[in-house]
């Protein structure tokens, strides 16, 4: 059982890592464990509460229920990768400002979730807001705030584009 | 009309040092929290994120029946798996732990792996140790067990005629129930002899629980050398109990248990005592000479996590004057407690708190029985018993006013405790501090515009739409005092009657200027850091940015901590903090008036410095005065008083409490700091299929002084989204059979962003407390105790056409389809 292991390269936020690893391994384990990257959290292993939320090339995947074998050659980014204290991502920044996060342990896989949403829609409605995020689970916010927080961070990240532009 | 039922209770004195006033510079602003750089960039330090070296991984076999005997129990297969390092069945494990912590009157023997008989689905048969989680897993296809089926009890109202086999624990009797008792509080008898109208009602609170999406989990340590465990885990109560039950269980010293915190992804009262969880990586630590980590899992979490919620059954009657006047409630109430009884009936000290509401009610009668069952059994929750009470109040006022023909707000303000009755004295004994109940109401009233929704409400109706309205007023009690552990046992046979419940900061000042502040619980998902840095830049009238909140482990911390818990944290840090406070303040002033060369008494504290009153020249900064305390001994005089440093100790003491009667005619003072909140709310109700809509949603809480609005409404959303999972969604649904039909996050439940209103519109009035430092009240389980009663109030409502009636929750759509069904083809 369990036997058999594999070789994977993976780009996790930007950092080439080449690991061999039972195979499987799920992907939320590899993060956390190989790579001690434990900002993504680990909530039901069951794939409903979305707090292992990560992206995938851009595209946001339940951690738990994805195997570390099946990202070989694919660019991860987790929380760890959004923003530091210093240079913080508007969303990470909205968070703070708004209080979208109480105990913090849904917060990455929400984060991760609302930042691949914006990538694709920058101009949200409210109710857009809520149905992106209505694949995860807080149980401290009751999520008011949480969305308030993405459209704040929305809102400042088409500033930021207009600026640039 | 006849004198109110006051019990001899005699209110103490306030001991407030702080009064609350409108000039304070930090407490009452929104500040953001001190909490969330760390956790928002994925650098905080979860207890799953802790990894010792060589560290082993634990997982727990558990029982697939809910009532068996373990007739044999076979590890050798599973032990000899490639990467297995220990099996640990029940006997095994009682060699190196013992009993856990169990409160009820009788005592009920707990174990964390079952030695024997398993007394529900997910109780622990063995637990594996293992290189990886994996591993762990893999061995529990190779451990052989065989059990010898027993009858289950699964229903609480059975309990009483369980016999023989069906008995959980046959050492307390041959039954399931483990205690029945009456009590009266109050001229019960004469109080319904002279009603006018008796309204009588069946309810049901079906179980939920918390489900922090962080499980509880620990990481321990044991070191052959010192002798000593090291326990990482995200319990509360580490300080002031947990340390001295783990090393009671451990069956050592308190010097060799070291209990250090993490970060707590939530609790909501799930993770008070983790007792089973720090106690199994301990136990195992120790077997297998590893560290060992143990995660529970979802499924560990729901089928054993010891947290579930009330699970009660209430034949309630209410008296009342024809004119509305509420005379007395009396109710017998079977409570499910599941397999074990670890909090003993705590919660239901817990509900006689409140239990008339925010009513002038004369007198109670309660009968109390307890039954336990094959289930998990139950532990924190917020709430912690109060929102089933404050559910049943509501419901029968409902009934009443439909009784009496009155509208549901008049039949409540009728009722109301007015704002010059407090300290008003409730029959059970405990004391509302202070409140304005009709100031609730009124601006309740006004942001919802009640009469505004009455006529959209009549419009719809005419088209054929079900809109339905609710609103309720109901009490938040918060600062527990533990007298409700006990209070409700046997008088002459109490159990551990503790009184005390103290919390405890330790507070230097650096050389540098800089503050450190020691708590002494973790954070577990509220704003502990935050708040404490409120209060401790008010006090000390330092910058926030100069504040560093630093959390203790058991070695490092006080007893006198007991941590969050029923909402008491921000009132009693708080009061800790001003306690140390003071103390360094007086060393600040003694300091500073031999440098300035003045008299103490003209000293004031000023932005971090010490200056002279009315001479805004004359000052000496924390860091001149602190640096001069820590290195320039010789630069003062010889005395005591001028010993070096700037540090105290600050204990804080439950404010406001007093013991029960002797006879328990009363039960003392025990959770007088009162908060209140009128919940009020529109729905629509789709009749074909049950579903539920939020068309309005109004929350006014009254908390006192507020430390934080930008917190305490995250406090409101969040509770108040609790409150709705437990309303319309969520049950822990076990069958006949005892198997827990809803164990994954796929069955069970919880509010996701399209389950909520889409806004929760918040209104706040603050009536002080005069008890507490600042006039602060808790706050943090109120949206829980008023959403439940709001909802089915509202449902009801809708649903007035089918003359329909609904007295439990949670109410989901398959629910009020039974209900309209069963009254269309049962019409009276």
């Amino acid at each position: 059982m369990g036997s058999t292991s594999v070789d994977i390269t993976v780009t996790v936020n930007g950092k080439v890592y080449r690991k061999h690893i039972p195979a499987r391994t799920l992907l939320s384990d590899f993060l956390r464990q190989e790579l001690y990257l434990t900002g993504t959290h680990v909530g039901c292993e069951h794939g409903v509460c979305g707090a292992c939320t990560v992206l995938l090339d851009g595209k946001s995947a339940r951690s738990c229920l994805t195997f570390a074998a099946q990202v070989d050659g694919i660019e991860i980014e987790t929380i760890e990768g959004l923003g530091t204290a210093k240079n913080m991502h508007p969303l990470q920044k909205a968070f703070w400002e708004k209080h979208g996060m109480q105990c913090g342990f849904c917060t990455p896989g929400i984060l991760m979730t609302a930042k691949e949403f914006l990538a694709k829609n920058p101009s949200p409605t409210e109710e857009e807001v809520r149905e992106a995020i209505s694949g995860n689970l807080c149980r401290c916010t009751g999520y008011q705030a949480i969305i308030d927080a993405v459209l704040e961070a929305a809102q400042k990240m088409r500033n930021l584009q207009e600026v640039q532009v | 009309m006849s004198e109110r039922y006051v019990p001899d209770v005699t209110v103490p004195a306030s001991v407030q040092k702080e009064p609350p006033r409108s000039s304070l510079r930090w407490i009452g602003k929104s500040m953001k929290r001190v909490e969330d750089l760390t956790i928002l960039t994925g650098k905080g330090i979860y207890v799953d994120d802790i990894a010792l070296p060589n560290m082993a991984h634990a997982a727990v076999l558990r029982s697939p029946y809910a009532h068996a005997r373990i007739k044999s129990i076979d590890t050798t297969r599973a032990k000899a798996l490639p990467g297995v390092i220990a099996v640990v069945t029940g006997a095994e494990f009682a060699e190196t732990v013992g009993p856990t912590l169990a409160l009820s009157c009788p005592p009920i023997e707990q174990r964390v792996i079952a030695i024997g008989k398993v007394r529900h689905v997910g109780e622990a048969i063995a637990a594996v140790v293992a290189e990886s989680r994996y591993i762990a897993e893999d061995a529990f296809d190779l451990i052989d067990v065989e059990f010898q089926e027993l009858p289950v009890v699964a229903d609480p109202e059975q309990a009483a005629s369980a016999r023989g086999d069906a008995v959980l624990h046959p050492s307390l009797g041959d039954t399931n129930v483990i205690s029945d008792r009456t009590y009266a509080f109050g001229p019960v008898d004469e109080d319904f002899s002279r009603a006018d109208v008796i309204v009588k009602r069946r309810l049901r609170w079906h179980r939920s629980s918390a489900q922090p999406i962080e499980t509880a989990g620990a990481v321990a340590d044991y070191n052959v050398g010192s002798e000593r465990f090291t326990i990482y885990c995200n319990t509360s109560m580490y300080n002031q109990i947990s340390r001295s039950t783990c090393a009671g269980s451990l069956g050592v010293a308190v010097t060799q248990v070291n209990m250090i915190p993490s970060l707590v992804g939530g609790s909501f009262g799930s993770k008070w005592s983790t007792h089973k969880v720090f106690l199994l990586a301990a136990g195992l630590a120790r077997i297998s000479g590893r560290p060992v980590k143990f995660m529970e899992d979802r499924l560990d979490q729901m089928s054993n996590g010891d947290n579930h919620g009330a699970d009660r059954v209430y034949e309630a009657e209410l008296a009342l004057k024809r004119d509305g006047t509420m005379l007395s409630l009396r109710f017998t109430v079977t409570e499910d407690w599941g397999a074990y009884m670890q909090y003993g009936i705590t919660t239901h000290g817990n509900s006689l708190a409140q239990v008339v509401g925010p009513y002038r009610i004369n007198s109670v009668g309660a009968r109390i029985i307890s039954a336990v069952t094959n289930k998990n059994q139950q532990g924190a929750l917020r709430g912690m018993g109060s929102e089933v009470s404050n559910f049943v109040i509501e419901r029968m006022t409902d009934v009443a006013a439909r009784e009496l023909d009155l509208d549901p707000v008049e039949i409540r303000r009728r009722n109301l405790i007015r704002a010059d009755e407090f300290p008003y004295v409730i029959p059970t004994g405990n004391v509302y501090d202070s409140g304005n109940y009709q100031a609730v109401l009124q601006m309740a009233l006004d942001m919802f515009d009640y009469e505004g929704w009455r006529a959209k409400q009549k419009a719809a109706r005419a088209e054929g739409r079900h809109i339905g309205i609710g609103l309720v007023s109901c009490q938040e009690r918060s600062v527990f005092s533990p007298t409700e552990m006990w209070s409700l046992n046997d008088p002459t046979q109490p159990g551990f009657h503790m009184t005390s419940l103290p919390e405890t900061v330790r507070l230097r000042i650096d050389p540098s200027g800089k503050v450190f502040l020691q708590l002494n619980a973790p954070f577990w998902g509220n704003s502990p850091a935050t708040v404490a840095t409120q209060v401790l830049a008010e006090s000390l009238t330092v910058e926030p940015s100069d504040i560093l909140v630093t959390f203790a482990d058991s070695d490092n911390g006080s007893q006198t901590s007991a941590g969050p818990a029923g909402s008491r944290y921000t009132t009693m840090v708080s009061g800790a903090i001003v306690n140390a406070v003071a103390i360094v303040r007086e060393k600040l002033f003694l300091f500073a008036a031999h440098a300035l060369g003045c008299a103490v008494e003209e000293l004031e504290l000023r932005d971090a410095k010490v200056g002279v009153k009315g001479n805004p020249d004359i000052e000496i900064s924390f860091a001149q005065i602190s640096t001069a305390a820590h290195y320039f001994r010789l630069d003062f005089p010889p005395g005591p008083e001028y010993m070096s440093g700037l540090e105290a100790v600050g204990v804080y003491d439950h404010p406001l409490s007093a013991k029960p009667a002797d006879d328990r005619s009363h039960l003392g003072i025990y959770y007088p700091i009162m908060g209140h909140m009128v919940h009020a709310v529109a729905i629509e109700v789709d009749p074909n299929t049950g579903k539920v809509s939020f068309l309005d949603y109004v929350a006014v809480h009254d908390s006192g002084t507020v430390v934080n609005p930008l917190t305490m409404d995250g406090q409101i959303y969040g509770g108040t989204a609790h409150g709705i999972g437990t309303a319309l969604l969520e049950r822990f649904h076990y069958d006949e059979n005892g198997q827990l039909l809803t164990a994954s996050f796929a069955d069970y439940h919880m509010p996701m962003a399209q389950d909520m209103p889409r806004e929760i519109r918040i209104g706040h009035v603050e009536t002080p407390s005069p008890y507490t430092e600042y006039g602060m009240k808790g706050g943090g389980e109120s949206g829980r105790m008023a959403a439940p009663p709001a909802i089915v109030q509202a449902i009801e409502d809708a649903l007035q056409p089918f003359g329909v009636e609904f007295f439990e929750v949670p109410l989901t759509p398959n629910r009020v389809r039974k209900v309209l069904r069963d009254a269309q083809n049962n019409p009276d």
